[in-house]
């Protein structure tokens, strides 16, 4: 999108290439009555400034939840974090009070959903959802908040916005719902936008408008963008970095390109061949066998041992690299590249060192 | 850069055409303010017939409650005299006389405040009861959501007029207005928690309290501007119509003997005093009624006026 930023001048680019947000080994459990529900065990990642890190995984995989971690928007009871940290520029969101916490997101750390229509808070026009944000954090008068919420709805493509601002929720098509979504997140200049399954609701040419929307907006503002989804295309066109996820930890991390090309995981290797190919027409695809792991009874060892094709176990095993009983630990495989499998070489076609 | 040098740029990139965006920008601020629900409420409330027959018939008979005087053509209801009783509506006595030879019309109208005040005061019991239970239970859930629940389901076992019946028979709260609105709020406050009860854990869960909350709402805000008028809408709407509901029973309970006593004015007594008479004095039964429905319709029709108008999903 070649028109600038209208509203204001974007948010102060660190020099240094720090993270703007660290998750550090965040462990989440949901304590049910039939029983405690791992749903993040130790997930580690961060994003910088303009960054675009997707977070890939089967529904039941924690990649929403991790998110909802970080944005303190998770059901608790029955959730807790029962361990890790969340950095925001230098501090620690787990420790701060709650008051804080609430003040770095809109801000700091916004969020848009799945369903934007359920989203939205059916009795008020959409206008004044978006200038609510103007109204709760900035104290603007409703006069002003309106005037922004018509520029931000402009922003974010809708066409008229002025006709529409006083348009409710349900009067909006499904992507033009998502844009007002968006609208709302990022009308305080967020430093971070996460986005959890933004165009899983919408059909497909929809579905590229919103991501192209999303990535100007991103190119205009310079803020990091979290792509939570299961959508592999999706990961493919707008992501730099990926990080893959399976039974609540990251089993493979690393740029999109490397991980799609030459997966280091088997889980990951897994994935790319059950997508269908144009070439591969008339073939049949390669699905994952079984069924992604119950979160209340993890297996032992490496937690896809069970599904994988290249499992190791008993003496066939090298010592301290067997599946069903030794926990692989998310390690460097290559330069930039990180994978949670005892025997990624062989995945990657790699020698050891 | 001020917010006129931004629009003077947006506007040269329009003109030269270098914007690509899907929208033309559109700018401009036709109106002063943003709607509120409320205000929006209120604007499709206006427009709607059904909401205003419903309010001119409720002040008419507020302003009867408050001055019968006005109404009652200068009679006063309890200056009778034996010689006129059941006399037949005349152009001086429009609605006749009753048996005690009093005017009629006077009567009618001064019954009004009864009915008026055990209406809305069991309305305002049950409405406070409803929204306390209702937001306590529904917001905290757990224990005390399951007992004060079961409390609810206890009294739901009663039968509404039964219950008053019984209450009002056992002499505890003696027979007085307020004793007949009390009985009546105690039996009918539950469907009222129910309804906040579910609307607050419907609310509570939703998205766009989820949403709200990512994007830095804190709790005051969230129950003021979702919570309450998710939940306050429904209620608002039930205890409008409710009101009419509770002004019938009014009159029931004082028919079947057990509310209002003689010498208290109100239209369940002239009901019940007139059904005696019915062959050959009518009227003694045809006017309290047509001004009993009268009133209860127009409660009922607000509240449906009021449920079109806090929904914004229902408006074409």
């Amino acid at each position: 999108m070649t028109r600038p930023d209208l509203s204001k001048a974007t948010a102060p680019v660190p020099a240094d290439g720090r993270p703007v947000l660290e998750v550090d080994d965040l462990h989440v459990e949901f304590r049910t009555r039939s029983g405690v529900v791992h749903a993040v065990n130790g997930v580690s990642y961060s994003l910088t400034q303009g960054e675009t890190l997707a977070i890939l995984g089967e529904s039941g995989s924690g990649k929403s939840v991790s998110a909802q971690a970080i944005m303190g928007i998770l059901d608790s009871p029955p959730a807790v974090i029962t361990g890790g940290g969340i950095w925001f520029e230098g501090t620690d969101l787990l420790t701060q009070p709650e008051e804080e916490q609430r003040k770095v997101r809109g801000p700091g750390i916004s969020m848009i959903f799945q369903d934007a229509l359920s989203s939205l808070n059916p009795v008020y026009s959409v206008g004044f959802q978006i200038g609510e944000m103007f109204r709760a954090h900035r104290g603007m008068s409703k006069k002003d908040a309106r005037k922004r919420a018509i520029e931000l709805m402009d922003r974010v493509r809708i066409p008229a916005a002025a006709r529409r601002v006083d348009d409710f929720p349900h009067q909006f098509s499904g992507g033009m719902r998502q844009r007002v979504m968006i609208a709302m997140a990022i009308a305080l200049d967020p430093r971070i936008l996460i986005a959890d399954e933004p165009t899983t609701a919408l059909d497909v040419t929809v579905q590229a408008q919103v991501m192209d929307l999303l990535k100007d907006l991103q190119a205009e503002t310079g803020m990091g963008l979290i792509l939570i989804t299961h959508d592999l295309g999706v990961v493919n066109e707008v992501a730099d970095n990926v990080a893959v996820m399976y039974a609540g930890e990251i089993v493979e991390r690393g740029t999109v390109d490397d991980v799609f090309t030459r997966p280091a995981h088997p889980y990951t290797d897994g994935l790319m061949s059950s997508v269908p190919q144009v070439e591969a027409k008339g073939g049949r695809l390669q699905p994952i066998v079984g069924q992604p792991p119950n979160l209340a009874r993890i297996p032992s060892g490496c937690p896809f041992h069970p599904r994988c094709s290249r499992r190791r176990l008993g003496a066939e095993a090298a010592p301290g690299r067997e599946c069903s009983t030794d926990v692989p630990p998310l390690r460097l495989v290559v330069p930039g590249r990180e994978a949670a499998c005892h025997y990624s070489e062989e995945v990657l076609g790699v020698r050891a060192q | 850069m001020t917010d006129q040098q931004q629009a003077d740029l947006l506007h040269d990139e329009v003109e030269a055409g270098t914007t690509t965006g899907l929208a033309s920008p559109s700018v401009d601020v036709t109106k002063e303010r943003q709607n509120s629900l409320w205000s929006d409420a209120w604007g499709h409330l206006k427009r709607n017939p059904l909401f205003w027959i419903g309010a001119v018939l409720g002040l008419v008979f507020l302003l009867m409650a408050i001055v019968p005087q006005v109404f009652a053509r200068g009679a006063d209801p309890r200056a009778c005299n034996l010689s006129n009783s059941q006399q037949k509506p005349s152009a001086e006595h429009w609605f006749g006389f009753d048996q005690q030879g009093c005017d009629y019309l006077a009567n009618v109208v001064y019954g009004a405040r009864n009915s008026l005040i055990i209406g809305l005061l069991a309305v305002l019991v049950i409405l406070v009861l409803g929204l306390l239970v209702g937001a306590v239970t529904g917001f905290y859930g757990g224990l005390l959501d399951s007992l004060l629940s079961r409390l609810t389901d206890i009294f739901y076992a009663v039968p509404f007029i039964l219950g008053a019946i019984v209450v009002l028979r056992s002499g505890f709260l003696g027979r007085g207005v307020a004793a007949v609105a009390v009985a009546l709020a105690i039996f009918g406050w539950m469907t009222a928690m129910r309804l906040v009860r579910s609307q607050v854990i419907a609310v509570k869960s939703s998205d766009y309290v989820a949403a709200a909350r990512a994007m830095g709402a804190s709790n005051g805000r969230i129950l003021i501007r979702h919570i309450l008028p998710n939940a306050v809408a429904p209620v608002l709407v039930y205890t409008t119509i409710t009101i009419g509901v509770l002004i019938a029973a009014e009159a029931t309970l004082t028919y079947l003997g057990v509310g209002l006593q003689r010498p208290a004015i109100s239209w369940g007594l002239q009901i019940s005093a007139g059904q005696s008479l019915l062959r050959t004095s009518p009227h003694l039964v045809l006017f309290p009624s047509i001004i009993l429905t009268l009133t209860v319709m127009a409660f009922i029709m607000m509240g449906d006026a009021l449920r079109d108008a806090l929904d914004p999903r229902q408006r074409a």
